[in-house]
């Protein structure tokens, strides 16, 4: 059953005349984590923030657990911005005490913190931490009310391979827990890395929605192989080798690689600059 | 419901008293303005004698009515006319006729002076009836005080809560307290109680620590005092929220805010009465939430008024916090 639902979603933003969301609907499954990618201005973030309650659709509606969404649903969800503002002089600790007073249930410190991975963490300011600990201290807060939907909005933007591939970790940790993660991201690997289905928006609308793995089937039929900044892609490799043997080019460097999502990506959203 | 309410109050009383370059501010600035000001004014005295008239002037003995560096004031209500003189603000107060009656402060210097010019003129035949009152004076700064701490509760509400609401506004925090279930009447409230609890520590360090220095005439009930700085603050917090409920950019807040700010600190009595002042000058410094706080504080503290006798400002204090309050709450957007 869907946890989540968003039905034929509209928003226009009358002063840049634009619809930033144009008739999209989607589903969560129970347990999964949905991955929603686009480009700058697709309408990712105006859509994720529709499902969070936190601006109201034109037109359409999402529905909890097949009813509307509404109180119990804010109750339900946790929520991590791509760049949360908090308080100031309060410590990551105060902070999740804070945010914990304001839902009915709520997990334990000493829970989050492990889950975390948080540590020494709790007794310092937030403005002190690296980008890593930030995003870590910022999951905790997502998760304070032990929610059954969380919403990960690009939580790994600006951090380093190793932050990433750690914070990768603790949102497996967390599915694994039955929790249902919304993920919005850049990042095609991270989308691929963790998410069970994926629906790349573009102006307003999904233009394609399925498994990662599925989708690339559907989408692509061989490997990309990399000769010196070009990427040609094929289905026969043994073919395109000989043609670029027949017009002397060097395979010294050469590299070939499967189709991965940022391809399809490209692909299906074209690459243009968008902003 | 209580329970987040309290969450946010404890969480902001935090925040601000872990800023120590506010705090430091807040509770410096209203010490140096009230120690500068009671320096700068302690000199401060009238120039002439004052001597209250109950009945006309022209009724006076000519002679004394004829001596020079004496002002004489016709006074309508002989009940306040003695008033003043016990606080020092007459220096004598006398009701023409045959014989002449007078009144003199027994512990005013400047009485004592008055009195002996007054009986070396034809004043003194037939001889005057005689009454003593007695008081300590009401000097500039047990006036002034009223109008400074109003005016600094008026900076910490306006500033402390408006400003502080719009850059939490622009920097995503009001946002992300948005996603939680805690209401904006919860959230607002809280502002308001954090806020009233600092001012009026703030007030209470201020005032008890200046008093132990410059030693007070207070005439009113202190009780009644922090009754009325109390419901000032409110009305002044509300308004800070008011400006605040939609505003997204710190520059037209701040200039907002000190658009209100300048013709309260001015028009509102901090400094000097606006007794005398055109009526179109008046009428607008009583559409301020200071000018009513600082008139009823004043009247507490320097001719002993109760609060049923400026029950006219607290009921205007209390509507413009009611209705500034229900406006700010329902125009307030968190994003």
């Amino acid at each position: 059953m869907a946890v989540l639902e968003a039905r034929n979603l509209f928003k226009r933003y009358p002063k840049a005349k634009v619809n930033a969301v144009d008739g999209l609907s989607l589903s969560v499954g129970e347990g999964t984590c949905f991955g929603l990618l686009g480009p700058n201005g697709a309408g990712k973030t105006t859509t994720v923030e529709m499902m969070m309650g936190i601006s109201r659709p034109d037109k359409g509606e999402i529905l909890y657990r097949g009813k509307p969404a509404g109180a119990e649903f804010r109750e339900r969800t946790g929520i991590q911005f791509q760049d949360t503002a908090l308080q100031d002089h309060l410590k990551v600790g105060e902070l999740l005490d804070l945010f914990g007073a304001l839902y009915p249930r709520r997990l334990p410190t000493a829970e989050l913190a492990k889950l975390c991975d948080l540590g020494e963490l709790l007794d310092k300011d937030p403005e002190k931490l690296s980008g890593g600990q930030r995003q870590r201290a910022l999951l905790a807060l997502a998760l304070v009310n032990d929610p059954d939907v969380v919403f990960l909005d690009e939580p790994t933007t600006g951090l380093d391979p190793q932050a990433r591939r750690n914070f990768w970790g603790l949102a497996r940790s967390i599915k694994a827990r039955g929790k249902t993660l919304i993920l919005t991201t850049h990042y095609m690997e991270e989308a691929y890395a963790l998410c069970d289905e994926v629906a790349i928006v573009d102006r307003g609308r999904i233009i394609a929605q399925g498994r990662p793995d599925a989708l690339l089937k559907e989408h692509f039929d061989g490997v990309t192989i990399e000769l010196e900044g070009e990427e040609i892609m094929t289905s026969d490799v043994e073919a395109t080798l000989d043609e670029l043997r027949r017009k002397g080019r060097s395979l010294a460097h050469l590299r070939v690689r499967p189709r991965t999502l940022e391809d399809l990506f490209l692909r299906l959203t074209g690459r243009e600059l968008r902003e | 419901m209580i329970r987040r309410f309290w969450a946010v109050l404890i969480g902001r009383n935090k925040e601000f008293l872990r800023d120590r370059g506010a705090l430091s501010w807040n509770l410096l600035f209203p010490f140096f303005v009230v120690f500068g000001m009671a320096f700068a004014f302690s000199d401060k005295g009238q120039d002439v004698f004052k001597v209250g008239v109950a009945g006309e002037v022209s009724a006076l003995p000519p002679g004394f009515a004829a001596t020079r560096h004496l002002k004489f004031v016709p006074i309508s209500d002989e009940g306040e006319a003695l008033g003043k003189l016990r606080h020092h603000q007459l220096d004598m107060l006398v009701r023409p006729g045959r014989p002449l009656s007078y009144w003199v402060n027994e512990n005013a210097p400047k009485g004592y002076l008055v009195e002996k010019i007054m009986l070396g003129t034809d004043a003194a035949k037939p001889a005057p009836e005689r009454k003593a009152v007695e008081g300590k004076a009401i000097r500039y700064v047990d006036w002034l005080v009223s109008g400074l701490l109003g005016m600094n509760m008026m900076f910490s509400a306006l500033f402390g809560v408006g400003y502080n609401l719009v850059r939490y506004r622009k920097n995503g925090v009001l946002k992300r307290l948005k996603a939680t279930p805690l209401r904006a009447a919860e959230f607002l409230t809280a502002q308001i109680v954090s806020r009233l609890i600092l001012i009026m520590g703030v007030f209470t360090v201020v005032y008890q620590g200046s008093d132990f220095f410059l030693h007070y005439q207070r005439l009113g009930s202190l009780l009644d005092l922090y009754l009325i700085f109390a419901l000032g603050s409110a009305s002044m917090i509300a308004l800070g929220l008011l400006v605040a409920a939609r505003v997204t950019s710190e520059e037209l807040a701040g200039g907002v805010l000190n658009m209100l700010s300048w013709p309260m600190m001015f028009l509102s009595g901090v400094w000097f009465s606006l007794e005398g002042a055109p009526r179109a000058l008046k009428l607008f410094a009583n559409a301020m939430p200071l000018t009513h706080t600082i008139d009823a504080a004043r009247a507490v503290m320097t001719e002993g008024a109760t609060l049923a006798q400026v029950s006219g400002h607290l009921w205007i204090l209390g509507g413009m916090t009611v209705v500034f309050l229900v406006v700010g709450s329902l125009t307030f957007k968190w994003d």
